[in-house]
């Protein structure tokens, strides 16, 4: 009976934190995009606007759900639902701290891939439920994109797993940092077992793997629906997109879908590169930093502090970059990304095999 | 194909730094100058915003903005009601029986104003009312945010008679007429007897 306890608490105190995430990614992007372009952003509600999206919210609660007459009830309804279950149901297997993981599966990796593509569906049933032209053009866009940019994001995250002999993303982090049983180098030739720090994470241990992290961080950003890659909800061509039926709570569901989004590909990002909750401070002599900064309290500390960084700069990119044309954004996935992230793959297994 | 791709990265950077730039200077706003400051062209960074209620862009005390009549100095010539192109100057006037006052350049007031309308929702800001008015009584002041709920509530109105006044002084007119008209015809009446 506690086993379920512990369930149920797990998965609420995971659907807080994505709600709490949103609510703060919402007022944090509101916020830079202003200062980017010399504006102030909220400054009404609360100090410096700070319960803005508290109130955005809470405006959403009171909308009534609409309908469209024309539309299929029941993808219409179901939709929302299914994008947000997917986001949030990957957020199980990630690991937040030595020990502190919802779920550890021995196919953590593979699980959040394969989870995360229910998304797509999830995204299809919205746009053609609403029977609407923006709508299903968007979705449209919507599902090409991200199953053409999982392929280049999956390659790049394989030749992690080559690295690290795991799809476990608990043993992953564990072997980026002091805590690991196997040798770790510094770019193959330096052992940095005892020192750990920033030069254990995955992109120093292969510097190839520096590449795989670009090529996985711009396939994330085009899985996630953001600008550069927001085609699928173009506001200037599609008004929405594919969410553009949608009214009060259903589009608060797909929009906490897409922050977690955000959070959840920052994260998966951090724990495979950049040794999730590994600290960044390495042992320097007797003033053994790295070994003072880990542990549960220090792993949750990092991993929030580098995913949210990751985040920033996704949202940085979104205020400085336009947005691509249709067949720019699939040549440029299909004939650079993916055939670069071969290349990291096929390097990653001449390096296990020589370097390691 | 790979000095495409490298100029992709090299122009993404360029553009990556250039909101870093604007977003860190971002720690200072501008300071809210009016335009015939020296310095009001000169500031080039931070940030722009003018929290508009709080704080307001100085204006010229004379701007084009809204209307405002002084009623002491109004003569009721009705030059700005006829010069007005959109017609939004309703005037009506009352004939004094005798000289009323002066205004504050001397000028003698002869006419009551029983109704001074100004429709601000027709109003189009040109100014000419104000350049025709002999007694520049009727001038554009630095108010520019005046919000209505009723339309009604747009027309201004100027007239300071109640109507009760407006109409002993029609009544008295009118006597002063009737008056005028007897004793023209009681003259008339001597003109043909002496005729005959």
């Amino acid at each position: 009976m506690n086993f379920y306890l512990t369930y149920v608490l797990v998965a609420s105190a995971l659907f807080a934190f994505t709600a709490l995430f949103t609510l703060f990614a919402l007022y944090s992007e509101r916020k830079i995009s202003a200062f980017i372009q010399d504006r102030l952003g909220p400054m009404e509600v609360g100090k410096y606007g700070s319960l803005q999206a508290f109130a955005d919210i809470l405006k959403m609660l009171q909308k009534e759900f609409i309908i469209p007459t024309a539309a299929d009830k029941i993808l219409f309804i179901l939709a929302p639902i299914i994008i947000f279950v997917s986001v949030y149901l990957g957020f199980a297997a990630l690991p937040w701290a030595p020990g502190l993981i919802p779920a550890s599966l021995n196919l953590g990796l593979f699980y959040i891939f394969a989870i995360l593509s229910i998304e797509t569906l999830g995204i299809l049933m919205a746009g053609w439920g609403s029977n609407n032209k923006y709508a299903l053009l968007g979705s449209m866009r919507s599902v090409a994109q991200m199953v053409s940019y999982e392929i280049p994001a999956g390659i790049s995250l394989l030749s992690v797993v080559m690295i690290s002999q795991s799809l476990n993303l608990q043993e992953i982090t564990i072997r980026q940092g002091i805590l690991t049983t196997e040798a770790v180098s510094f770019l193959g030739f330096w052992d940095v077992k005892a020192i750990g720090g920033f030069l254990a994470w995955n992109v120093f241990q292969a510097p190839h793997l520096i590449v795989a992290y670009i090529i996985y961080f711009i396939a994330s950003l085009a899985e996630c629906n953001r600008a550069p890659f927001d085609i699928p909800e173009a506001e200037s061509e599609l008004v929405g997109g594919f969410h553009v039926e949608y009214s009060g709570l259903r589009f608060a569901f797909i929009f906490l879908a897409e922050y977690s989004m955000m959070f959840l590909v920052g994260m998966i990002g951090v724990v495979l590169f950049l040794g999730g909750w590994n600290s960044p401070l390495p042992n320097i002599g007797s003033v053994s930093l790295a070994n003072w900064t880990t542990g549960i309290v220090w792993g949750i500390f990092w991993i929030l502090l580098k995913t949210l960084s990751v985040v920033a700069v996704q949202i940085w990119i979104r205020w400085t970059l336009p947005r691509f044309r249709v067949d720019q954004l699939m040549s440029f996935c299909w004939k650079v990304l993916t055939p670069l992230a071969f290349l990291c793959m096929l390097i990653s297994g001449i390096w296990r095999l020589t370097m390691m | 194909m790979i000095g495409k791709v490298l100029n992709v990265f090299k122009t993404v950077v360029k553009g990556l730094k250039l909101t870093l730039g604007h977003f860190f200077a971002a720690t200072v706003s501008r300071k809210v100058k009016a335009i015939s400051d020296p310095g009001y062209f000169s500031q080039s960074t931070g940030i722009t915003t003018i929290q508009y209620p709080h704080v307001k862009l100085p204006v010229p005390d004379v701007g084009r903005y809204q209307l405002d009549v002084e009623m002491d100095d109004c003569i009721v010539c009705d030059l700005c009601a006829k010069i007005c192109p959109v017609d939004c100057i309703d005037i009506e006037s009352i004939k004094s029986t005798e000289a009323i006052g002066k205004t504050s350049d001397g000028t003698t007031k002869r006419l009551y104003a029983a109704k001074f309308d100004i429709d601000m929702a027709k109003c189009m800001y040109c100014g000419l009312c104000t350049v025709v008015c002999p007694t520049e009584c009727i001038v554009m002041t630095d108010t520019y945010d005046r919000s209505m709920i009723d339309l009604n509530e747009m027309t201004y109105k100027f007239s300071d008679m109640t109507t009760a006044e407006a109409d002993e002084k029609r009544l008295a007119l009118e006597k002063l007429n009737a008056e005028r008209i007897a004793a023209k015809q009681v003259v008339l009446q001597q003109n043909t007897e002496n005729k005959i």
